[in-house]
C-alpha cells in the first residue's frame, strides 16, 4: 500500500490516477496511522514552500513523516521533493524535513532562460539509482518549478539542463525526490512510479 | 534541453469531439478520451480540449471528459472554451486539468488572469489570443473572429504576461484554416515582447510548417487541430521531421 500524503497542498488526484492506472494499491490520507501502516509514502506538493511546511505542521504530520522515512521508501514530488531538504529560501528561510542534505534556492539559469522552468526536459543520469532502471539517458520528463535543490552531486541521480544543472531526481537512502512530475511525464514517468512501487 | 512541444487540440461539444464548426453541419466524430489516448500514444506533449458547448448542462459533460482523460492520459491537459471565472478554473483543475485557457473573458475582464494566477499559480493560466491583421498591426478578435475588440494584440500579450499569464496561446485568424503555414510575423512580434512561452496556432498544413515555426520564431510549442484530427499528419511524423531538422523534441517511439 502506497499512501499519498494529503496535507492540503498538491495535485493528489493526478498521482492517484497514475498509480491506479498502474494497478498499484494506494490511498490518499492525512492520518498519521495510515502513514505508519503504509509500505511506501508519496509526498506531493504544489505551491509555495513556507505554506506547504506550515500545512504539514498543522496537520501534525511533520514528525511522523520524518520517523517513517527512516523505515520505508518515500518519494517527494515537485514541491514535495523540495520539502525533503534542510531548508528553502522561497519567501524567506523555512526549515524543511531534513531528509536529504541541501537547500532549495531560486534558479538562476544562464542564456536569459525564463523561470518558471516549464516543459519537457531530458534527464542526464548522474549517480546510480534504482528508480532509473527503466529510464534511458535523454528521456524526457515534465517540469514546472522556479526553485531548485542545491545539494552534493552524490545525492543527485539525474540532472536536467536548463541554463544550469538542475537536480531532477535526488536520493538519500530510501528517500527519493522528483523535481519533475512523474505522473505527467508519459511512459517515462509511469516507469519511475512503477519501479518505486516495486521497491 | 527543453523540448519544443506539439499539442493536438480537440474541439468538444456536449462531450463529443466535433469537426466542421465553421461549416453548416457539425459532425460528431468521436470520443474525446479515445482521441486523447491516441494522441498520447503518438507522442503528444500536451492535450488541449476546446469546449465549444453552448449550454450550461454541457459544461458538466466537459468536466467529466477531463476527469476520464486524466485517468488514462499522463501528459499535461489544457482545457479552454467559455472559461469566465475563478470558479471555472477551480472546477477544471480539480477534475484533472493542468492548465486552463481563457480567451474572451480575459479580454473583457483582465483581472481574471491576475486572480487565477494568484490562486492557482501562473503555470496553469494560459491566455488564448485570437489576432487579426489590421493595418500595420494586429487586433484582438473574439467570437471566432466576428468581434473586433480594438485592442492591439501585441500589447495585450504583454499585459497578459504582466497580469500573471503563464503562457500565451496565439492564434492567427489570418492563417487559421488556410494551411499556408503559421503566422511567423505575428509570432515574432509577440515573442519579442514577452518572456513566457508562446504557443503557435493557426495555419499549419505541412511538416515544413512545423520546422519553419521553430526555426524562424521563439515559439515554445505548436498547436494544431484539423491536421491531426483528419490524420493528414500524425504527431510522430511531425516529431520525426523536427528531429531531422535538429529541433529538440520528445520522442516516445
Amino acid at each position: 500500500m502506497i499512501t499519498i500524503i494529503d496535507y492540503g497542498a498538491g495535485n493528489l488526484f493526478s498521482v492517484q490516477n497514475a498509480l491506479n492506472f498502474l494497478g498499484v494499491e494506494n490511498n490518499i490520507s492525512s492520518k498519521a496511522e495510515d502513514i505508519v501502516s503504509a509500505d511506501k509514502l508519496i509526498l506531493p506538493g504544489v505551491g509555495a514552500f513556507p505554506d506547504a511546511m506550515r500545512m504539514l505542521d498543522e496537520a501534525g504530520l511533520t514528525e511522523v513523516i520524518k520517523d517513517e522515512a527512516r523505515k520505508k521508501p518515500l518519494m517527494g514530488i515537485c514541491l514535495g521533493m523540495q520539502m525533503l531538504f534542510d531548508k528553502s529560501y522561497e519567501f524567506g528561510e523555512t526549515e524543511g524535513l531534513g531528509l536529504i542534505p541541501g537547500t532549495v534556492e531560486l534558479m538562476h539559469p544562464a542564456n536569459d532562460l525564463v523561470i518558471p522552468h516549464i516543459g519537457w526536459n531530458s534527464l542526464e543520469k548522474n549517480e546510480p539509482c534504482k528508480l532509473l532502471e527503466t529510464v534511458n539517458d535523454g528521456d524526457y520528463v515534465y517540469f514546472v518549478h522556479s526553485y531548485a535543490a542545491v545539494t552534493d552531486s552524490r545525492n543527485v541521480a539525474a540532472y536536467c539542463d536548463y541554463g544550469m544543472k538542475v537536480p531532477a531526481l535526488v536520493m538519500s537512502g530510501n528517500v527519493y525526490g522528483c523535481q519533475f512530475h512523474p505522473e505527467k511525464s508519459g511512459k517515462t514517468g509511469l516507469g519511475i512510479l512503477k519501479t518505486f512501487a516495486s521497491l | 534541453m527543453l523540448a519544443k512541444r506539439i499539442i493536438p487540440c480537440l474541439d468538444v461539444r456536449d462531450g463529443k469531439v466535433v469537426k466542421g464548426i465553421n461549416f453548416v453541419g457539425i459532425k460528431e466524430v468521436g470520443d474525446p478520451v479515445e482521441c486523447a489516448e491516441e494522441y498520447n500514444a503518438q507522442g503528444a506533449d500536451e492535450i488541449c480540449f476546446l469546449d465549444i458547448t453552448a449550454t450550461h448542462e454541457g459544461r458538466g459533460t466537459m468536466v467529466d471528459v477531463v476527469r476520464r482523460t486524466a485517468q488514462r492520459v499522463f501528459v499535461p491537459l489544457t482545457v479552454g472554451g467559455g472559461i469566465s471565472s475563478v470558479d471555472d478554473f477551480r472546477e477544471l483543475l480539480r477534475s484533472g486539468a493542468d492548465k486552463v485557457s481563457v480567451n474572451s473573458a480575459a479580454v473583457r475582464n483582465p483581472q481574471l488572469i491576475h486572480d487565477a494566477a494568484e490562486i492557482f499559480g501562473s503555470q496553469c493560466v494560459v491566455v488564448a489570443i485570437d489576432a487579426k491583421k489590421k493595418g500595420d498591426s494586429w487586433t484582438v478578435v473574439v467570437n471566432g473572429g466576428r468581434i473586433d475588440m480594438n485592442i492591439d494584440a501585441v500589447e495585450w500579450a504583454k499585459k497578459a504576461e504582466e497580469l500573471g499569464a503563464g503562457e500565451i496561446l496565439l492564434t492567427s485568424m489570418d492563417t487559421d484554416g488556410m494551411k499556408t503555414g503559421f503566422d511567423i510575423e505575428l509570432l515574432n512580434a509577440v515573442c519579442d515582447v514577452v518572456k513566457i512561452p508562446v504557443i503557435a496556432s493557426g495555419g499549419c498544413g505541412t511538416l515544413e510548417h512545423f520546422s519553419e515555426v521553430f526555426q524562424k520564431t521563439k515559439a515554445s510549442a505548436a498547436l494544431a487541430a484539423s491536421l491531426f484530427h483528419y490524420k493528414e499528419l500524425t504527431v510522430s511524423q511531425v516529431k520525426e521531421h523536427l528531429e531531422e531538422n535538429n529541433i529538440p523534441v520528445r520522442r516516445v517511439d
